[in-house]
């Protein structure tokens, strides 16, 4: 699966334009508490978080992280954008929030991190 | 005595949430040019992100220094105060004294210090209420 699959399951908008989206994304993570992900969100994720601040690029950025999906269509700065852009991190927006984000994903073989 | 052939210092602002990552970054390209396995740059990313944010949210401001050996890497997290009067307390997975404009963004966790103990071969750690906090985190190559 890869970054392209991703926004269609989940009805996605890309935030971010120019940035590959053919990177795999093998695992999951959710969770908006920057600890956790950084003690358990594996490389080649994709991550879904209502955070929307400039770390979150750092956090992605740091473990290598394919994706952030932003659910219930929250608004992201377009300093964040233009952050994720540098830093080659897609990060996509949908209507859908968390759970329904998850169970889609989960559905679609996306496996939880390790 | 390791001898280190190369040692970077980066300055950690306190309070300054948009440019933090910034150092991590930084510690996690270097690494990478130099051809350090993935799993090593992994760690020793999460560990630097750990303490500059620690420095960001907790310290009057800071220094993190990453020193390199052949056979091990070394970061040091040295700040200006206020310290930490109980050190095992601060361990504790779920503690936290972060202010609330921290914990809104996501922060304050209380897994900090424990992660980057989970990601070190050695780590140690040394506060002095009034002083500062030296954290010292080695991950072997």
């Amino acid at each position: 699966m890869n970054i392209m699959d991703v926004v269609e399951c989940i009805e996605g908008n890309v935030l971010t334009s120019n940035v590959n989206m053919e990177r795999d994304v093998e695992y999951g993570y959710a969770c908006d508490l920057l600890s956790h992900v950084m003690a358990n969100c594996s490389h080649n994720s994709v991550w879904v978080t209502v955070q929307t601040h400039l770390n979150i690029v750092a956090v992605a950025s740091l473990l290598d992280i394919s994706c952030i999906v932003i659910p219930e269509s929250i608004k992201v700065d377009s300093e964040v954008l233009n952050r994720a852009k540098e830093e080659e991190i897609v990060i996509i927006s949908t209507e859908l929030n968390t759970f329904e984000i998850c169970g889609r994903l989960y559905d679609m073989g996306i496996e939880p991190c390790e | 005595m390791k001898q280190f052939i190369m040692e970077h210092t980066y300055e950690v602002k306190a309070g300054d949430y948009v440019v933090a990552g910034e150092a991590s970054s930084s510690i996690k390209g270097l690494l990478k040019k130099l051809g350090i396995s993935g799993d090593i740059v992994r760690r020793m990313a999460i560990a630097a992100y750990e303490a500059e944010m620690n420095l960001v949210i907790h310290s009057e401001g800071g220094h993190l220094i990453l020193k390199i050996s052949p056979a091990e890497l070394l970061l040091i997290s040295q700040d200006e105060g206020p310290g930490i009067p109980d050190i095992d307390l601060a361990m504790e997975e779920g503690y936290s004294t972060a202010p609330d404009e921290a914990r809104e963004m996501g922060f304050g966790a209380g897994m900090g210090l424990a992660n980057i103990k989970r990601c070190a071969d050695e780590f140690n750690i040394k506060s002095s209420v009034g002083i500062g906090t030296k954290v010292e985190v080695k991950i072997y190559i």
